[in-house]
């Protein structure tokens, strides 16, 4: 009897696949099935090729070099000598700045968002802090060189030269770009990453770890401070990482406010360079194959940098969601 | 209690909050600050002259960015009909068709393309799409920028399918539809309003995006006809005049600016409010 | 059914752009020192003959030249011509046939500078100039820059060194000048497109770095004149070989062109840096395009060789009204012979 009724519906049978090949064929399924997979299988296709591009088109500078390339600072295109060093440092120095000051402030702003805003006024401010995110950065870039580098020259270096200007980071002359500057753009780029997901995060917290910490007699303060953050704490740490490989990779507002200057140096108002910041400025003049391919090797650098990052930052990020839900606690 | 004690937390509790309530508004402040100085700044300049007039030599005054919006326009369609088959079909097979261990794969390459920083992807474009064809063109720019709309789509596209209420799919079924028509008719259409929201929001990330453009769709003096051309945009544009020295330039780089950031914001509110009332929307 | 229709008007916008005016463009990239008369020329040419677009990018001599060697651009342009190495490497790349330089104008590179309360011209002589770049000299009040301007109120602060971050023939012809005048420099540094500057901050094009010098106080670059004039911003003079300070304009760049413009190699690429001359100013160069020997597309070829033709003849007479010198008539002459080697 049961035969009777699935054989009067034409095709039909069990609802996942055990069904002839032909069968799906001529019911369009295995099309379907095999166009998606055509598509999905050329993500991976696209993705496994840059990653063999990278690989490849940097091979000159891996065997001239090998290691050195990563501890040399000179950056010479016509001894055809290259070092990473100095964009290295670059990268890192400015990422620290942002991250120095984005952090304190968006996570405040989170505890604020999470903890202390109603709903409402919450959500609202998250919604312009998402639209913060989606400033194009070469508007951040536009702003830091009329804005920033100014304000650098005439208010922040007298303000920390004049009293401190005896530390190595706040030495020397201003020359208004530098590495504080693009750091402080960058601070302002990134701020809206770790918001989001710290609120989140927190937003995730169980209501009874609070409620625990104020029926023993913690201020509102002291409950959040000692306890609802430190229970968040490995989710921020992951927003911090999202945040900081979205510094690094940054290229436009960078270059335009950090002085393109490929050396070390101790102060924080002196030029730099970054990573991204040399290869959009020397990549289409790069004559020379150890050149070219030393810029390269750079962006193989960068890459795998932010991949490390990203990856440790999700990991981080959904221990802390998961945990506060109960799931798998 | 040590009733000093007592109120000196109260008091520190009480000054804690308040900063953190600064930190939150001076951060969305920085928002309002950046759309006022570029409509300060840019809004006068925007005019008829600036949507339809081409550039003029350079340190002469005057002229526009009717090549650049144009050309941003072409770029970013293309890259969409680049980017959103793709991520959306390869989307369809994880949340319907793949086994565990697909899904895996095309999920880590997935979220690999999305950190790859946007210098990266241009390098890997102009290898790929500019030297092999001997030019600058449009197409190359479109390509880089579709790359890095793939994982956002894909991604979203997953979610917002396996959201969708097991009885839609069970009736579905129930009625006799073959899965490819249940996907198609009833599945696809209930998650359309997050699936469209994603793809917006992808658009408006990488309409502001300037890095892989450098390389790709280089720059042109003239409106460009075809793909295959080299072709001006607006975010290249911005740069190279924010960093000249013509006050000219300075003008319509914050001219050019504000109308991209106009773009971008309004793509973005409509995306998030009006398209996706009551849906989870992704973050970036 | 909404969707379809916005489709539907995409595709229809697109047929209009893809199939409006069929002007044929060609495309080419490089200086920027010579960016501002480019720019002015294709843009007149275009209005002569709209069925040709020139578009020209300003991406710095360095990338003029990778980019013509890899074929993605039609001709390329720079100020430090092509050395033998580079010469190769396009014959390699295209079967055996080369490049050939065409001289357009001469210009000059200029010390430009920006200090609170000097309006006027600074002298500087080589010793001063190679001493500044190479950091040895730090501070503006430094007696080697003071000996030579005295009256000058000059500040005891640190001088701020501008230089190109990207490949620049500015920087070449720049660099060849100070190898030719400080032996510390040429061993030190020596002279190209990209060196290893020992010191400053890198703007991208002549435009980045006037951009740069133009906002910062105590700053020295080197640009090509007409955007130190555009941009009014003071520039130097500089002691030429006779020893006579001498501020770059029409005349002294021309002097400095007078012996190489007898003695034109065929290939044109010469150096006209510290060139002899009572009132020559040393630090003068012409600028080249870079055009294919051979073209595949016949129209573009014709194209160049037209333009080329027209930018010999009418084009020169624009050039002095944006502090570009004209080509001497003798290099001129060889010019329009050598347009012929175009195939």
């Amino acid at each position: 009897m049961a035969t009777d009724t699935t054989a009067s519906l034409k095709g039909a049978g069990p609802v996942t696949g055990s069904r002839s090949f032909f069968a799906r064929l001529s019911d369009g399924d295995e099309i379907a099935r095999l166009v998606t997979l055509v598509f999905a299988a050329t993500v991976v296709l696209i993705t496994a090729a840059l990653v063999w591009e990278l690989w490849t088109n940097s091979a000159l500078p891996r065997q001239k070099f090998g290691l050195h390339f990563f501890v040399t600072s000179v950056w010479d295109p016509i001894m055809d000598e290259y070092g990473a060093l100095p964009f290295i440092y670059g990268t890192m120095v400015t990422s620290a700045v942002a991250l120095f000051i984005a952090v304190p402030m968006g996570i405040g702003a989170a505890i604020f968002l999470a903890e202390l805003a109603p709903a409402r006024v919450s959500d609202t401010l998250q919604f312009f802090i998402d639209l913060l995110a989606a400033v194009p950065s070469v508007i951040y870039g536009l702003l830091g060189v009329f804005i920033v580098v100014p304000l650098m020259r005439t208010v922040i270096y007298p303000a920390l030269n004049k009293p401190f200007g005896y530390l190595p980071i706040f030495k020397g002359p201003s020359y208004g770009v530098g590495f504080l500057t693009a750091g402080i753009v960058l601070a302002i780029m990134v701020i809206p990453y770790i918001i989001s997901v710290s609120r989140e995060v927190l937003l995730s917290v169980p209501r009874d770890q609070r409620e625990a910490a104020l029926a023993l007699g913690s201020t509102r303060w002291e409950s959040t401070w000692k306890v609802v953050v430190p229970f968040a704490k490995t989710g921020i740490m992951g927003s911090i990482f999202l945040a900081l490989a979205r510094a690094l990779g940054e290229t436009m507002a960078v270059t335009m406010v950090i002085g393109n200057t490929p050396k070390i140096a101790a102060s924080l108002f002196a030029p730099g360079y970054s990573i991204a910041a040399v290869i959009a400025n020397e990549f289409t003049e790069a004559t020379g194959d150890l050149y070219l391919q030393s810029l390269i090797a750079l962006g193989l650098v960068l890459f795998l940098l932010t991949f490390i990052l990203n990856g440790v930052a999700r990991i981080l990020i959904v221990v802390t969601t998961q945990k506060g839900s109960g799931v798998g606690a | 209690m040590n009733n000093a004690r007592l109120r000196w937390r109260k008091f520190v509790s009480n000054f804690m909050l308040a900063m953190t309530g600064v930190c939150a508004f001076v951060s969305v402040l920085v928002l309002f600050f950046i759309l006022g100085y570029l409509v300060f700044n840019g809004g006068t300049s925007i005019n008829w002259d600036f949507f339809t007039k081409l550039p003029k030599p350079v340190g002469e005054t005057g002229g526009g960015m009717a090549n650049a919006i144009v050309g941003s326009g072409k770029i970013l369609l293309l890259a969409s009909l680049m980017g959103v088959p793709i991520g959306f079909l390869g989307g369809i097979y994880l949340a319907e068709f793949s086994g565990k261990g697909m899904a895996s794969v095309v999920r880590y390459a997935a979220d690999l393309l999305n950190g790859v920083p946007s210098i990266v992807i241009g390098i890997f474009a102009y290898g790929l799409v500019v030297l092999p064809f001997k030019h600058f063109s449009a197409y190359a720019g479109s390509f880089a920028l579709g790359m890095m709309m793939i994982p956002i789509t894909l991604r979203s596209t997953e979610e917002f399918l396996k959201s969708v209420p097991r009885m839609l799919r069970e009736g579905a079924m129930a009625l006799g539809a073959s899965k490819w028509k249940t996907i198609a008719t009833v599945i696809v259409p209930a998650a359309y309003r997050g699936i469209m929201t994603a793809i917006l929001l992808a658009l408006a990330r990488v309409a502001g995006e300037t890095a892989p453009l450098l390389f790709t769709a280089f720059g042109n003096r003239f409106e460009s006809h075809g793909w295959s051309q080299p072709t001006a945009t607006l975010p290249v544009m911005i740069y190279t005049y924010a960093v000249s020295p013509y006050d000219d330039w300075h003008r319509q780089a914050w001219a050019a600016g504000l109308v991209l950031l106009g773009l971008v914001l309004i793509i973005n509110i409509l995306a998030r409010t009006i398209l996706s009332r009551g849906i989870a929307v992704p973050r970036s | 059914m909404k969707r379809f229709a916005g489709l539907a008007i995409g595709v229809l916008a697109l047929c209009a752009i893809v199939l409006a005016d069929n002007a044929l463009l060609i495309n080419g990239a490089g200086a920027t020192f010579p960016y501002p008369i480019y720019s002015k020329w294709f843009d007149v040419y275009h209005t002569k003959n709209p069925n040709f677009q020139f578009n020209y990018q300003s991406v710095g001599s360095g990338a003029g030249i990778k980019q013509v060697t890899e074929g993605t651009v039609d001709f390329g342009a720079t100020d430090g011509p092509m050395n033998d190495e580079q010469l190769k490497a396009y014959q390699d790349k295209h079967n055996g046939t080369g490049i050939l330089h065409f001289p357009t104008v001469l210009g000059a590179d200029v010390p430009t500078y920006n200090i609170p309360g000097v309006t006027g011209a600074l002298n500087f002589t080589p010793e001063a100039l190679a001493g500044i770049f190479l950091g040895k000299i730090t501070k503006w009040n430094d007696p080697a820059i003071a000996g030579q301007n005295k009256g000058v109120n000059l500040p005891a602060e640190e001088i701020i060194v501008v230089h190109r971050s990207d490949g620049s023939g500015t920087t070449y012809i720049w660099t060849d000048y100070l190898s030719k005048v400080s032996d510390e420099w040429k061993t030190k540094v020596s002279k190209g497109t990209s060196v290893n500057w020992p010191k400053g901050l890198g703007g991208k094009g002549n435009e980045g770095v006037t951009g740069l010098v133009k906002q910062t106080p105590n700053a020295i670059g080197y640009v090509e004149l007409i955007y130190a004039v555009q941009n009014n911003i003071p520039y130097g003079t500089v002691k030429n070989s006779s020893g006579n300070f001498v501020k770059a304009d029409l005349a002294s760049v021309t002097a400095a062109a007078a012996g190489a413009a007898k003695e034109m190699p065929d290939d044109f690429r010469v150096s006209i840096t510290n060139a002899p001359g009572k009132t020559a100013y040393p630090i003068s160069s012409f600028t080249w395009l870079l055009i294919p020997q051979k073209f595949q597309d016949a129209g573009k070829r014709d194209a160049i060789k037209g333009f080329l033709k027209w930018m010999l003849n009418d084009g020169q007479g624009s050039v002095e009204a944006l502090s570009y010198a004209k080509l001497p008539k003798e290099v001129v002459e060889k010019e329009k012979k050598a347009i012929n080697n175009i195939q």
